[in-house]
């Protein structure tokens, strides 16, 4: 690991940036966030105007053109922003107050610099591109204009997540990903699967909120501020053991988020959505958030070595607990989920290694968005064509039945497992010969998953688009249409070329103001790392095809497999290990209460109730009805008052 | 003697209860639409009186005072602050939408249509003279009498068990009444041994109560509000209420009666008993997490829907005290915002599980299923209430939950910690209660239910609009409450407490 | 003057009224004894005014005996009416008080 004194003098870079404010095309920039908004409100609250009215012919259309008219706004702001003096690239604005009480001060604030106008332009370019791609993918539904109603209000929510100035804005664009990927994986509700599946998401992500929500509050109890800025500038200040409190909470967070070991369970249902779901909100954007979180708090990480390495070991577990997954799943859509699980777990790991990473995290998160998105949408392309079947055992030979869908796949394959010359390679590629320079295991846990990556990758790519048929019967495989074919020719196309972003590092330059910079020396030159790296991918590569490619493909799943292929099927007992530890017991806890309540407490109201009423019965009895005994009563009371008197009396 | 706003604001609903009381009992209609129209011309007048509050003022404002029986010091005073006017919004606000809701709930009930209405206007008249007394006796005497319309709403009209539910009710508020009671004659007590006796709330500030004595008096004030709020051991009559009472008697009961006992938390006995609130704080703060999670646990493990929302409200009514008791601005101010959006919030939940149960005759969670697919508006609305209720950041209840566990956090980050817990549970008993109501493939025996009709959705619509109005901008209101926040707690002089790492040197103004 | 005959005479009878109030059946024996024992009130009333020179316990003798004509009216009308209904006059038979 680094030796602290590096690390503070990186701490101080972030000290140098002074935020201006916005003026010009930047003062126009909440328009990126309210354009989707505006429209995710028309599409949602007409919904109930009445079937078939216009907004539900057109409403698609609308919905569309939000996504687009959102990007081009944030490309004319990147535009700017390139032409901006390096040292007036974090531009603030202040929209108004949310909310002042005391000292506590929240104010609705755009921060865009040049790791939020990355942001912009991934989210909001991807985004468009699935939205067409769901005009036809959804083109049949009957509920299409609430999808993307659910869709633009993500793309504003994850737009407010990264532009947000203040921790507690942040939280609101955060949670409202969370119930945007809450609606769209439940969107089709009947399925009670897919309902369940929503539940566990947003439940599951709650518990990571519980940590931002408590580091949001130990910024405001510490430093009396929870703006990103400042926060940031005030942190040196802080002891060691706040900035490490504040970097597992913030970790908490993101492991929910970005469903990264022990909060990975809810990733795998997730795929319960509709196809395009799983492409923007769990594979390209809203599941990197963690990793957003983490660099964008570059500045608390910086000072606690504590947190950074517990960054790099959630990372390093979840990309070998996601790949391992990703190797033992026949539904294609859970292989593709189990293979986003592990390269976040990379985008943790290198912003783990601090400033030497953060930049890199970020590349890699840039690249995966483009190759993942285009895998999932290549998948619910062949879904399309095969009657929405997932199973990969009833594929097969694709290959001449959907070119295009084939060949762009092809290209994200390639890009994922780091083929030489697509971008996850120079990605890839600069995650591990980080973690090789910070830390030895850090870097063969990374380099033992490329090897696993190409393996199942491999796999999948073999039991989709080669080997023999397996179709079932009455499927006939038939290409998408246009609408479809052009995003995933686009995404193909910057899945080959994203690596461009590194000429001559660029992006590292570019974000070095936000992140800081530091180069650790490789004990090899990096370009024997690189070589291990392809040799071990071949490796994958050799494996995958001599286990499935050589052989014909069941076409059932064999029962009789090994511990591990069991294991993986099972997702780790991830689920189980939940169930065990925390749904029984909270079962158990439940019921148990509800119990204690009825006959506990309230049987004590109750039961004193009772009490009093049985007392009451008792001196009923006395009233006999008898006039004869009332006046006994009477002359034995007065004799009592009689004798007491002269009692005082006499005394 | 300037306008007498407030007691035109109290008399108003009062007056028109008696009205509609009156009416013909052969025109039920002509009593619905008057007493929409008394509760319309009320919120009109409240919103005169937020014309005419200051908020740069101080102190208790529109204030009007007159001797009541001046042999022991009663006064007919009244006045508001920030959030006594927040909370009297509230009530205005919420009356006529209950009364649109519950158009057709009297229909067919033993009692006449035109008492239900007339009940529940009495019911608002009282509340907001509670919300603006400001003579301890006028507020016994009125926090006293709301019991007696509430009582005949749970007991006239509600549901199979409501004579118990109303007995317990009752009993359970006049026993801490009592407690009150005590304390009110103690005070007064007090008053008379210096001085000229007075129950006016500024004379009775000004007060040198002993530490015992006060100790003692904040507690019977304490368990009077504690009854009522409720809290957790006491909290038991409001799930049988609840359950047991229309969907609009228990929005009042809920949204509104039970605010009087977090109010009254927050100007009686932090307002009185400075040191004593102090003193009891911890325990408080103890209590208030209990309830958190406690009413979060029973609520995921209720299969009856109205009493699943009776327990979130435990629930969250442990979050305000919390931010009452932990004694930071943040806090209280959060508290006092939260009691506005619970009413909110709560409302919707109940009115529409309200509209559930109607349709389909059952209020069990597990006789329902899918029904999204046939009441798609209804099963949108119930969502958005029910986020509301589990504090989604972009909804007016996050801003107050927010702030409560912000300000407490800086006074006791334990309890912070154990409270934010509440919100995971939240998530739980929220969306577990949507999945088995309108999710996953519909039943047979649910095709009956129908969609919302127009009436509902008028009525359920501003609540949802306020909910996300608020939650993106809640300073309007915030700025209400502040002031009268800032001065309670420099009441009990315990300042806010200083954010602990030293700020950086260049932070000043960097930001802005 | 000497009151300790007077007195013992109105304990007595004061005494047998009690007596016959708790042991006699007979709403109208009953009756007359409440009677005995407001007599008995009466002379200890008269006999202290007597001894003791003024005149108020004569009054309020008086008032007892306006009290003790009320009496009668209602309760002999009650007696008839209980008579009426149930032919029977006695205590015991009219016990519809008790739940």
């Amino acid at each position: 690991m680094t030796s602290l004194s590096t690390v503070v003098l990186a701490a101080s870079e972030h000290a140098d940036v002074v935020p201006v404010a916005a003026d010009g095309v930047f003062s126009w920039l909440w328009l990126v966030v309210a354009i989707p908004a505006v429209s995710a409100a028309i599409l949602l609250i007409g919904d109930g105007a009445g079937d078939h009215g216009p907004l539900d012919r057109f409403g698609h259309l609308l919905g569309t053109l939000a996504a687009i008219a959102s990007f081009v706004v944030g490309l004319v702001a990147f535009i700017a922003l390139l032409g901006q003096d390096v040292a007036e690239r974090a531009i603030t604005h202040d929209l108004w107050t949310w909310m002042q009480v005391g000292g506590f001060d929240v104010t609705m604030s755009v921060y865009y610099d040049q790791l939020a106008a990355l942001f912009v332009l991934l989210i909001t370019g991807v985004g468009s591109l699935i939205h067409v791609y769901s005009i036809g993918y959804m083109a049949d539904d009957p509920r299409k204009r609430r999808f993307f109603g659910f869709l633009n209000l993500f793309i504003a929510a994850m737009l407010v997540l990264v532009l947000a100035g203040d921790y507690l804005v942040l939280f609101l664009g955060w949670e409202g990903v969370g119930l945007a990927s809450y609606l769209l994986i439940g969107f089709w509700q009947e399925k009670r699967s897919a309902a369940v599946a929503a539940k566990k998401a947003f439940v599951v992500n709650r518990v990571g909120d519980l940590g931002l929500a408590l580091g949001i509050m130990l910024m405001f109890a510490q430093f009396g501020t929870t703006n990103i800025h400042d926060v940031g500038l005030n942190v040196a200040n802080a002891s060691q053991g706040v900035a490490t409190a504040l970097g597992l909470l913030l970790l908490l967070g993101a492991c929910g988020k970005s469903a990264q070991v022990p909060l990975q369970s809810w990733l795998l249902d997730a795929m319960e959505g509709p196809t395009p779901v799983s492409a923007l909100i769990h594979a390209a954007t809203m599941v990197t958030a963690g990793v957003y979180l983490v660099v964008r708090s570059a500045a608390i990480y910086d000072l606690s070595e504590v947190a950074r390495t517990a960054v790099v070991v959630v990372g390093a577990v979840t990309l070998l607990y996601g790949a391992w997954i990703g190797c033992a799943k026949d539904d294609i859509k859970k292989a593709l989920a189990g293979s986003t699980m592990s390269q976040i777990g990379y985008m943790m790991l290198a912003a783990g290694l601090g400033p030497a990473g953060y930049a890199f995290a970020i590349f890699h998160l840039i690249t995966h968005g483009f190759f993942k998105a285009n895998m999932f949408l290549g998948a619910g392309s062949v879904m399309h064509g095969m009657n929405d079947d997932v199973d990969m055992r009833h594929y097969g030979a694709l290959r001449t039945m959907m070119p295009v869908t084939f060949v762009t796949f092809a290209m994200g394959y390639l890009a994922i497992i780091g083929f030489p010359g697509f971008s996850g390679f120079f990605s890839k590629d600069k995650v591990i010969e980080a973690a090789f320079a910070t830390n030895f295991w850090a870097g063969l846990a990374a380099l033992v998953g490329a090897g696993v990556t190409a393996f199942y990758m491999t796999r999948v790519m073999i039991m989709t688009f080669f080997g023999e048929k397996r179709w079932r019967e009455g499927v006939h495989p038939h290409e998408s249409p246009k609408i479809m074919t052009v995003p995933l020719i686009v995404l193909a196309a910057l899945s080959v070329g994203g690596g461009a972003l590194l000429f001559s590092s660029w992006i590292v330059d570019w974000l070095a103001p936000v992140t800081g910079e530091e180069h650790h020396e490789l004990p090899v030159p990096p370009i024997v790392i690189t070589a291990i790296i392809v040799l071990v991918v071949a490796a994958g590569i050799a494996l995958a095809y001599v286990l499935f490619g050589r052989r014909a493909i069941p076409d059932t799943a064999p029962q009789k497999v090994s511990v591990f292929t069991r294991a993986g099927r099972a997702d780790l007992y991830g689920d189980a290990v939940n169930e065990a530890l925390f749904m029984r017991p909270g079962q158990y806890l439940t019921r148990s209460l509800v119990y204690v309540d009825g006959s506990g407490i309230d049987g004590a109201v109750n039961g004193t109730a009772e009490l009093v009423g049985d007392g009451a019965r008792g001196l009923r009895r006395l009233q006999t009805g008898f006039v004869r005994t009332y006046a006994a009563e009477i002359f034995g009371g007065a004799l009592v008052l009689v004798l007491a008197l002269l009692a005082v009396n006499l005394a | 003697m300037s306008f007498p706003w407030l007691t035109i604001l109290m008399v108003v609903p009062l007056v028109g209860a008696a009205v509609v009381a009156a009416l013909p009992r052969s025109r039920p209609e002509l009593a619905k639409w008057a007493a929409l129209v008394v509760s319309l011309v009320s919120l009109a007048v409240s919103l005169g009186v937020l014309s005419q509050y200051d908020l740069d003022g101080a102190g208790y404002q529109l204030a009007e005072q007159h001797e009541w029986i001046a042999a022991l010091g009663v006064h007919y005073a009244v006045g508001v602050d920030g959030i006594g006017l927040t909370l009297i919004l509230m009530t205005t606000i919420l009356v006529p939408i209950v009364i649109i809701a519950g158009w057709n709930d009297a229909d067919g009930a033993r009692w006449s249509v035109g008492t239900f209405f007339a009940l529940m206007l009495a019911l608002e008249g009282l509340v907001i003279g509670v919300f603006a007394a400001t003579d301890v006796f006028l507020f016994y005497v009125l926090f006293e009498a709301a019991l007696v319309p509430a009582y005949f709403l749970i007991g006239g009209y509600g549901g199979a068990r409501r004579s118990y539910a109303a007995l317990k009710f009752l009993m359970f508020s006049l026993a801490g009444g009592l407690l009150m009671l005590a304390s009110v004659i103690g005070m007064w007590a007090l008053s008379n041994s210096q001085g000229d006796p007075s129950f006016l709330l500024a004379d009775m500030k000004d007060l040198s109560i002993g530490t015992v004595e006060g100790r003692w008096l904040f507690m019977g004030f304490f368990i009077a509000f504690a009854v009522k709020a409720p809290m957790v051991p006491l909290h038991t009559w409001l799930p049988d209420a609840a359950s047991a009472a229309t969907p609009g008697t228990s929005v009042l009961l809920v949204s509104v009666l039970d605010k009087l006992g977090t109010f009254g938390m927050i100007r009686f006995c932090l307002g009185l008993f400075p040191e004593a609130s102090e003193w009891a704080s911890p325990v408080v703060i103890t209590l208030a997490v209990v309830s958190i999670l406690y009413g979060a646990l029973l609520a995921i493990g209720q299969d009856h829907l109205m009493r699943l929302i009776a327990f979130t409200s435990v629930s969250h009514f442990g979050f305000i005290v919390l931010g009452i008791f932990a004694l930071t601005t943040q806090s209280a101010s959060g508290a006092t915002f939260y009691m506005f959006n619970h009413g909110l919030s709560t409302a919707a939940l109940f009115l529409i599980a309200g509209f559930l149960i109607q349709r389909r005759g059952s209020a069990r969670i597990s006789d329902f299923g899918g029904v999204q697919k046939i009441a798609p508006i209804t099963a949108g609305l119930f969502l958005i209430a029910g986020l509301a209720s589990l504090s989604l950041p972009g909804l007016a209840t996050f801003v107050g939950e927010f702030l409560v566990l912000a300000g407490t956090f800086t006074r006791s980050p334990t309890a912070a910690v154990f409270a934010t817990l509440g919100i995971v549970l939240a998530a739980l008993y929220i969306l577990l209660m949507y999945q088995r109501t309108m999710t996953g493939p519909l039943r047979d025996d649910n095709r009956g239910v129908t969609d919302m009709v127009p009436r509902e959705i008028v009525a359920i619509a501003p609540v949802v609009v306020l909910l996300i109005g608020f939650g993106l901008f809640p300073q309007p209101i915030l700025d209400v409450i502040n002031p009268a926040v800032s001065d309670t707690l420099d009441h009990v002089q315990i300042g806010d407490p200083e954010p602990q790492t030293p700020s950086f040197p260049t932070a000043e103004g960097s930001s802005k | 003057m000497n009151v300790e005959p007077f007195i013992g005479l109105s304990a007595l009878l004061f005494t047998i009224g009690a007596v016959g109030v708790l042991v006699r059946r007979n709403a109208i024996i009953v009756f007359m004894c409440v009677e005995l024992m407001l007599n008995a009130c009466n002379l200890a009333f008269v006999t202290f005014a007597r001894a003791n020179g003024n005149l108020d316990g004569q009054i309020a003798a008086f008032f007892v005996m306006v009290v003790a004509a009320a009496e009668v009216v209602v309760g002999l009308a009650i007696i008839v009416s209980i008579y009426r209904t149930r032919r029977s006059a006695s205590v015991d038979d009219a016990s519809l008080l008790k739940l």
